[in-house]
């Protein structure tokens, strides 16, 4: 398994362990075992399952299993996914910090508005990346 | 990989680009609010990651890598399959249009679409889950 798919499934699966604590947390609230602001987490709660933890599943193991793009050079560029790595997680982690406080202050917006652009050109670069693997046999 | 394999998961990365296109824009809003009518983009981003990428990626694969018939066909028939692919994306079409336009008749005949696929796939799939060598 190359290296870049252990970084993303290992990633992903520490994502999927923080969206499900999450989601435990907001379970517990009408309870009143957990504090009222973990409401705030509602999205991030299911872009934590969603981005972290499957779609992130799904790239490390696209890059892993898909056709050689050339004897060469058989991932292809392998900066690109790295890159991709790199700004998906950095995006979703802002993500994840930025939203409730916006949700609740209208602060951090910026903060929010990187989050957005940096998860755009990693769907953006995943998907140039994966198209030029996928081959007919 | 197959052919169908093949038009499934490009399709599907073309829909990741545009999920994550809307959803960008969604929450580029939420962080700098630029205008209010990009919410009607929500039920695009949706239909888009959830069907239009995750769940078309999973039906490509599963084509491509699930153990091959024995005798006949290796994936069975292909015309039915590629009757799902295009059933499934005039669905996913048909939703988006109706988010979009705010039609609930192509919704429903975008949902209708999906589920006529997704139960080919399914029907075709079937058999191929088998212990090797049976």
């Amino acid at each position: 398994m190359p290296t870049l798919t252990r970084w993303f499934i290992k990633t992903a699966l520490a994502y999927l362990a923080l969206a499900l604590l999450l989601g435990l947390g907001q379970a517990l609230r009408p309870l009143g075992l957990t504090p009222d602001w973990l409401g705030a987490f509602g999205p991030v709660y299911f872009h934590l399952f969603m981005v972290g933890w499957m779609t992130q599943l799904i790239f490390g193991v696209a890059h892993w299993m898909f056709p050689k793009a050339s004897p060469e050079h058989p991932r292809g560029d392998e900066r690109v996914m790295w890159l991709v790595y790199g700004l998906l997680n950095v995006g979703l982690a802002l993500r994840a910090v930025s939203e409730p406080f916006v949700a609740a202050h209208f602060a951090f917006g910026w903060l929010l508005a990187t989050a957005a652009l940096l998860q755009w050109l990693a769907g953006l670069g995943a998907a140039w990346s994966l198209w030029g693997r996928v081959k007919v046999k | 990989m197959p052919r169908l394999s093949a038009w499934l998961t490009r399709t599907a990365l073309a829909y990741l680009a545009a999920g994550f296109t809307f959803g960008s824009l969604l929450l580029l809003h939420k962080g700098v609010s630029i205008a209010g009518a990009l919410w009607r983009l929500l039920p695009l981003h949706v239909e888009s990651v959830l069907i239009g990428w995750t769940l078309q990626l999973a039906l490509g694969v599963a084509y491509w890598i699930l153990p091959r018939h024995l005798r006949g066909a290796p994936r069975g028939a292909e015309h039915p399959a590629w009757a799902a692919y295009v059933l499934l994306n005039l669905g996913v079409l048909l939703v988006l249009a109706g988010a979009w336009l705010g039609a609930a008749n192509l919704t429903l005949a975008g949902r209708v679409c999906e589920l006529v696929a997704v139960t080919i796939f399914g029907a075709l799939a079937w058999p191929r889950v088998k212990t090797w060598g049976h």
